[in-house]
């Protein structure tokens, strides 16, 4: 492959690997800290899909839906862990698996009913409908660099959020050690609430941007989820350090195993046994380098849990 | 007392599933259709044409008393074939109708057609279905894969275009489209991309398209594919290149891409302006009712309930006479949106393909507009590998 080219699908990979990033942080955060498998984070970023294209349906402002998809995420974040989530913390993780997904169906058939079954087309916002020449005779579309200046904002301001507050500081205890966070006197209940806020929310906001660049559909979180996880367990689960390098990595190893396997093949074995292997392997290769990272680091490349 | 219950419930069950009323001689047809999901616009036109061409035959369909089950397949070949096993077990209908994808058509057809019960394909075409597994009680009210982009593939090679590149879904219908297209297209082809189903967003496969710098593009992308792929075509500034396509411009998707398809081309057996009497009843009834566009998957679908309508009343309204039934259909004796044609010995039309190009016009309405025939009278690749006694 030429190198622009590579350079070019590897900026498309940092962009996938953004959108993962948003949604597995919350997913390992709660899975990390509360020790709970909650199937329904990729029905909160649908959720956020839907809240942002209605928005910017109804008054044309994608600034107005990021105004008011956050705390609507929020809300709808807390809610859900007030009223469901909660019991189900002192029960096995088969229990709450079994919890969740009742909860996927329950979302997707609820937007189908608010919604309509039909997909939900989201223009480009306005103003960042262009394109810029980032690389020479590539032009590249500036909301996608929009999408990856998002994820990276947010990476910071999670990485300050867990290393610089007082609130990193009981996640990353959390983490690491909850019975002996819980011994120390620290309202864990409350805790957990504002983690499973903060882990909506940023589900929320990958499905608001991914608005515009994919079709807004009820299911569309369950696809996004198992990547998700594909994340968090290269990742390490619990380490948002973790979650960062294992999204841009699968996004980047997914992107460029698409677009090149299928012509690499084509070197090696015939035309027609190349287009029918080529995208075959293609979408194997991540769960490839899952099953790799696991045998040589059973535990992720960062683990945070140690006790 | 669990087995008593087994018992108990065994027999009710039964006793609930014994056909109700198999023998009163109404017309039960199913319609399988993709009305969820992305793709759910394209079911929209082929639902939406149905309940009109039922209701314009007044509800009655052969003179019969008509009753519709409808079925959501997602897109999905396992839950099409649990519609249809319910269609032909529960419900007895005698047509199961409809269908959008190819993958779809061939799950179901061994189950309709075991049942003895007609299959009418109102948008898939498999080519398969068209070939060697093509059956006395399977017809198509639309086409076989290849035609439509063997229609592009003349065009293109007639214009003179030097190379392409491929873009087609990893499936049945994706890979016939492209056999189809390179049957009349003899240029260059400077790469392929066949993606998987499930994709949305076609950002990397735009990257690899403008490196290896063709100078067209052929595309199939179906529905919620083509608007996002010709939106992300536009957003990358690759407008140089020259779009062509099939099924991917069309009136269910053109509202939603906007002026980026604007001056692109594709090929069809059937646009809104062609001059039939049909034709224009079609169009002007469907406007007026549903107040949107008719696209090709409604115009075929119209054409079903009449073919059926022609022949059940060729049996003068004898259900059972399938043999009556099959032998009426296929003089296709009825009038069809797309004029008068013939049905080859697959049960797959002979009819005529046209280049249609997307144009805007006084009224900034963008809409295809018919610029001639590409092939006239024009039969399927596959018909003479169907062995049909008939």
């Amino acid at each position: 492959m030429d190198p622009l080219l590579a350079l070019e699908q590897t900026l498309n990979g940092i962009q996938f690997g953004v959108f993962l990033f948003l949604v597995s942080a919350g997913l390992t955060l709660v899975f990390g800290i509360m020790n709970f498998v909650n199937l329904a984070h990729g029905s909160l970023y649908m959720v956020g899909a839907y809240y942002g294209a209605t928005v910017y349906q109804i008054t044309g402002s994608f600034l107005l839906a990021v105004v008011i998809v956050i705390p609507a995420c929020l809300l709808t974040g807390i809610v859900l862990e007030l009223i469901t989530i909660r019991p189900l913390y002192p029960r096995d993780h088969l229990d709450q698996v079994l919890a969740t997904f009742g909860l996927i169906l329950f979302f997707n058939e609820a937007v189908r009913m608010l919604w309509g079954p039909a997909a939900l087309f989201m223009p480009q916002p306005e103003g960042l409908t262009g394109h810029v020449e980032i690389i020479s005779g590539a032009p590249y579309p500036v909301y996608r660099l929009v999408i990856i200046g998002v994820g990276l904002l947010i990476a910071l301001f999670l990485y300050l959020l867990i290393t610089k507050t007082r609130i990193g500081m009981l996640i990353r205890a959390g983490a690491s050690n909850r019975p002996m966070v819980g011994a120390l006197g620290v309202n864990i209940t409350n805790l957990f609430t504002k983690v499973f806020g903060l882990g909506a929310v940023l589900a929320g906001i990958a499905g608001l941007m991914a608005g515009p660049v994919l079709t807004v559909q009820s299911g569309m979180g369950e696809e996004m989820l198992i990547l998700a996880f594909v994340v968090i367990v290269i990742g390490g689960v619990g380490s948002i350090r973790g979650a960062f390098v294992a999204s841009l990595l699968v996004g980047i190893v997914d992107t460029l195993g698409r677009t090149s396997i299928p012509a690499l093949l084509n070197v090696v074995v015939s035309h027609n046994a190349a287009q029918t292997a080529g995208p075959a392997l293609a979408s194997m290769l991540i769960y490839i380098l899952m099953a790799a990272v696991l045998f040589f680091r059973p535990s992720g490349l960062f683990a945070a849990r140690t006790g | 007392m669990k087995t008593r219950l087994a018992i108990v419930l065994g027999v009710a069950a039964c006793v609930a599933a014994a056909p109700a009323s198999a023998q009163d001689n109404k017309l039960r047809l199913g319609l399988i259709s993709t009305l969820s999901g992305p793709q759910a616009i394209l079911g929209k036109h082929m639902k939406d044409a149905w309940d009109l061409a039922i209701e314009m035959l007044g509800g009655k369909v052969g003179g019969l008393e008509t009753e519709v089950f409808v079925g959501d397949d997602q897109a999905k070949p396992d839950v099409g074939v649990q519609l249809a096993e319910r269609m032909v077990k529960r419900d007895h209908v005698q047509f199961v109708d409809g269908i959008i994808f190819s993958n779809v058509l061939l799950a179901v057809a061994p189950v309709v057609t075991d049942a003895n019960v007609f299959l009418i394909t109102t948008n898939a075409g498999a080519s398969p279905i068209a070939g060697k597994q093509c059956n006395k009680d399977i017809f198509s009210t639309s086409w076989n894969n290849d035609q439509t982009p063997e229609a592009m593939g003349k065009l293109m090679q007639d214009e003179g275009v030097k190379n392409v590149y491929e873009i087609a879904p990893n499936y049945q219908a994706g890979k016939d489209m492209i056999t189809g297209f390179e049957r009349y297209y003899k240029g260059g082809i400077r790469g392929q991309t066949l993606f998987k189903l499930t994709q949305q967003d076609f950002q990397a496969e735009l990257s690899q398209i403008r490196s290896a710098g063709p100078d067209a593009v052929f595309g199939f992308l179906p529905g919620a594919w083509g608007i996002s792929f010709f939106k992300q075509f536009q957003a990358a500034g690759m407008n140089k290149i020259k779009a062509y396509s099939v099924f991917s411009v069309d009136e269910a998707t053109l509202s939603a891409i906007g002026d980026a398809a604007v001056g692109s081309y594709t090929t069809g057996f059937w646009s809104h302006d062609l001059d039939f009497p049909q034709n224009k009843k079609f169009v002007e009834a469907f406007r007026k009712k549903y107040g949107y566009d008719p696209a090709n998957y409604a115009a075929q679908t119209f054409d079903a309930p009449f073919l059926i309508d022609s022949a059940i009343r060729a049996v003068k309204g004898n259900l059972a006479d399938r043999d009556g039934i099959r032998k009426a259909m296929e003089k296709a004796n009825f009038p069809s949106v797309r004029g008068p044609f013939k049905y080859n010995t697959n049960h797959v039309p002979i009819q005529n393909f046209y280049k249609l190009e997307v144009v805007k016009d006084a009224s900034g309405k963008i809409m295809l507009k018919n610029r001639g025939i590409v092939f006239k009278d024009h039969k399927d690749a596959y018909y003479k590998e169907c062995k049909l006694a008939s």
